[in-house]
C-alpha cells in the first residue's frame, strides 16, 4: 500500500440515485468506464485515498429504499444498502446465525459498522473479509441484478481472488439470501488480530448438523490463510457422519491446518496461522457443537 | 466537475455550500468552520474526525460531504448543548482524561452516542465502545473513568 494522500486526488462524478431502475440504468450506460458503486464507502474511499484507485463515476446505493430491508420470514433476506449495525441487532441473527452475528460483532468499530454492508465486505473480496466465511457456511447467496436481468450466485462461488469477483460492469449486488437452518444444527465464528476491530490474521466459521451422537454434515471455512476465504473438505470428509467425539475433534482440527495454504505477511506469518488454524478449529467445533444441543 | 450544492444542518444550525464530488465530510466541515472536527489519519482508524449523523456515528474523512446531503450533524463542540455533552466535557476535564487533547472531540462524541443508547455501561463496554478512537496520551485509563463517572452519575438519577 502507497501513501496516503489525505483527500481524493482525483476528479469523479456522483450520482445518489432513489430508484433501483435509476441505478441500473446507469451502470448500463457507463459500463465501459470506471464506474464504482458506494454503499459505505470504509473501503472504497480508504482505496481512493491510499492506492490510487481510478474512478469516474460514483453511484452511492444508500438512498435507495428497496435496498433498505431486512426479511426475517423462511431465512434472511438483506438488502444491500442496510449498514452491519442494524443487522447486527436483529434478534434472528443473534439467535440462529450466531457465526454471522458474532462475524460482524468482530469487524471495526461502531463507526464504521453504521456505515458498511454485507455486499461491500463481499465485493471488496479482502481474503480476511469478516462476513465472508459465515455466508459461505450458512450457504447465502447473492442476488445480481441488471438491465439483462438477473442470477443467483453462491457467495462461494461469487469470489475468485484477492479483491476478485464474477461481478459483471453492469451488475448491482441487491441482496443477499441466507436459507433457514434448522434447529439440529449449530455454527460458530473465530477470529484472531492483534488488537479488537483489527483486520483478521485468520478467521473461520464452522457450521455443522447433528444427528444424536453423529455429525450428519458439516462446513469449515477458513479466510485469510488462501487468496480467498476457502472451505477445508478434507476435515469436513473427517467429520461428515461420524460419531463425534473429543479425538475426532482434534483430528479434524488437524487435517484443516494441514489443507489450508497461509502465507507471511504484515499481520502474521504462515507458521504462525497453520498453528492457530488448528487450535481455533477444535475450540469452534466444540462451541458449535454445543451449540447444536450435542455433548462431548 | 461541476460543484454540486449540499445543504445539512450541523449543531442545529442550517448550512448549504457548494461542493465538489471529491471532498470529504471532515474537510467540508472545517472549511465551513467547525475545526473542532479533527484530521487525524484520513482513513477511518484513528476516529479523532468522528460526528454523528441522524443519531450515528461515523468517521467523516471516509464519508463524502455529498453523502450527507440533508441529514442532521452533530459535532463535539454542539454537543455543549446537550446535557449529556457537557457532562461529558466536564466529566473529561475533572478526571484529567485529556492530556494533547487531540483525539478527545471524537471521543466524546462517540461516547455521548454510546451512552445514549447505553446509559449505564460497565468499564468493559466503555472500552469496546471507544474501540475505535485511539488515543496516543493517556492510556485510555482516565478516558475510561470519565465517561464511567459519567454513567454512574446517570445510575443514580435513575
Amino acid at each position: 500500500m502507497s501513501t496516503n494522500t489525505k483527500i481524493l486526488t482525483q476528479e469523479f462524478e456522483y450520482f445518489a440515485p432513489k430508484t433501483l431502475e435509476e441505478t441500473l440504468g446507469l451502470l448500463c450506460k457507463y459500463k465501459d468506464k470506471n464506474t464504482k458503486i458506494l454503499a459505505g464507502g470504509t473501503d472504497l474511499l480508504v482505496k481512493m485515498k491510499t492506492i490510487n484507485l481510478n474512478v469516474d463515476y460514483l453511484i452511492n446505493i444508500k438512498d435507495i429504499s428497496e435496498l433498505n430491508f431486512i426479511n426475517t420470514d423462511g431465512g434472511l433476506k438483506i438488502g444491500a444498502a442496510v449498514p452491519l449495525s442494524h443487522i447486527e441487532r436483529v434478534g434472528k441473527v443473534k439467535e440462529k446465525y450466531p457465526a454471522l452475528y458474532e462475524g460482524i460483532k468482530s469487524m471495526a468499530a461502531i463507526a464504521i459498522r453504521n456505515m458498511a454492508t454485507i455486499p461491500g465486505n463481499i465485493c471488496n473480496a479482502s481474503p480476511a473479509g469478516d462476513t465472508i466465511p459465515p455466508l459461505i457456511v450458512y450457504s447465502a447467496e447473492l442476488k445480481l441484478v441488471s438491465k439483462r436481468g438477473e442470477r443467483t450466485v453462491q457467495v462461494e462461488d461469487f469470489i475468485t481472488g484477492v479483491g476478485k469477483t464474477i461481478i459483471k460492469a453492469d451488475e448491482l449486488v441487491t441482496q443477499v439470501n441466507i436459507p433457514e437452518i434448522n434447529n439440529n444444527s449449530g455454527s460458530a465464528f473465530s477470529k484472531k488480530s492483534r488488537v479488537k476491530a483489527d483486520i483478521a490474521k485468520i478467521n473461520l466459521a464452522i457450521w455443522l448438523e447433528r444427528d444424536g451422537n453423529f455429525c450428519k454434515y458439516c462446513k469449515i471455512v477458513l479466510g485469510s490463510v488462501f487468496i480467498k476465504a476457502v472451505r477445508a473438505k478434507k476435515a469436513e470428509d473427517l467429520l461428515r457422519e461420524q460419531i463425534v467425539n473429543d479425538d475426532l475433534f482434534i483430528k479434524v482440527a488437524k487435517k484443516a491446518s494441514e489443507e489450508i495454504k497461509p502465507i507471511d505477511d504484515v499481520r502474521s506469518i504462515a507458521e504462525y496461522r497453520t498453528d492457530l488454524a488448528q487450535v481455533m478449529v477444535e475450540d469452534s467445533l466444540k462451541l458449535a457443537w454445543g451449540r447444536a444441543g450435542g455433548e462431548l | 466537475m461541476e460543484d454540486y450544492i449540499v445543504e445539512l444542518t450541523v449543531n442545529g444550525e442550517r448550512i448549504s455550500s457548494p461542493v465538489k464530488p471529491e471532498e470529504s465530510l471532515l474537510k467540508f466541515l472545517r472549511r465551513n468552520g467547525f475545526t473542532e472536527v479533527k484530521c487525524g489519519c484520513e482513513k477511518g482508524e484513528c476516529g479523532t474526525c468522528t460526528v454523528i449523523i441522524n443519531k450515528k456515528t461515523v468517521k467523516s474523512c471516509i464519508m463524502l460531504a455529498l453523502q450527507a446531503r440533508g441529514k442532521e450533524i452533530w459535532t463535539a463542540k454542539g454537543l455543549e448543548k446537550q446535557e449529556l455533552g457537557r457532562k461529558l466535557q466536564e466529566s473529561f476535564v475533572n478526571t484529567g482524561a485529556i492530556q494533547c487533547g487531540f483525539c478527545t472531540p471524537g471521543i466524546i462524541v462517540t461516547a455521548k452516542n454510546y451512552l445514549d443508547q447505553n446509559p449505564i455501561p460497565d468499564k468493559g463496554e466503555i472500552k469496546k465502545a471507544i474501540s475505535g478512537n485511539l488515543c496516543r496520551c493517556t492510556g485510555y485509563k482516565k478516558i475510561v473513568d470519565a465517561i464511567y463517572a459519567v454513567a454512574v452519575e446517570n445510575q443514580k438519577s435513575i
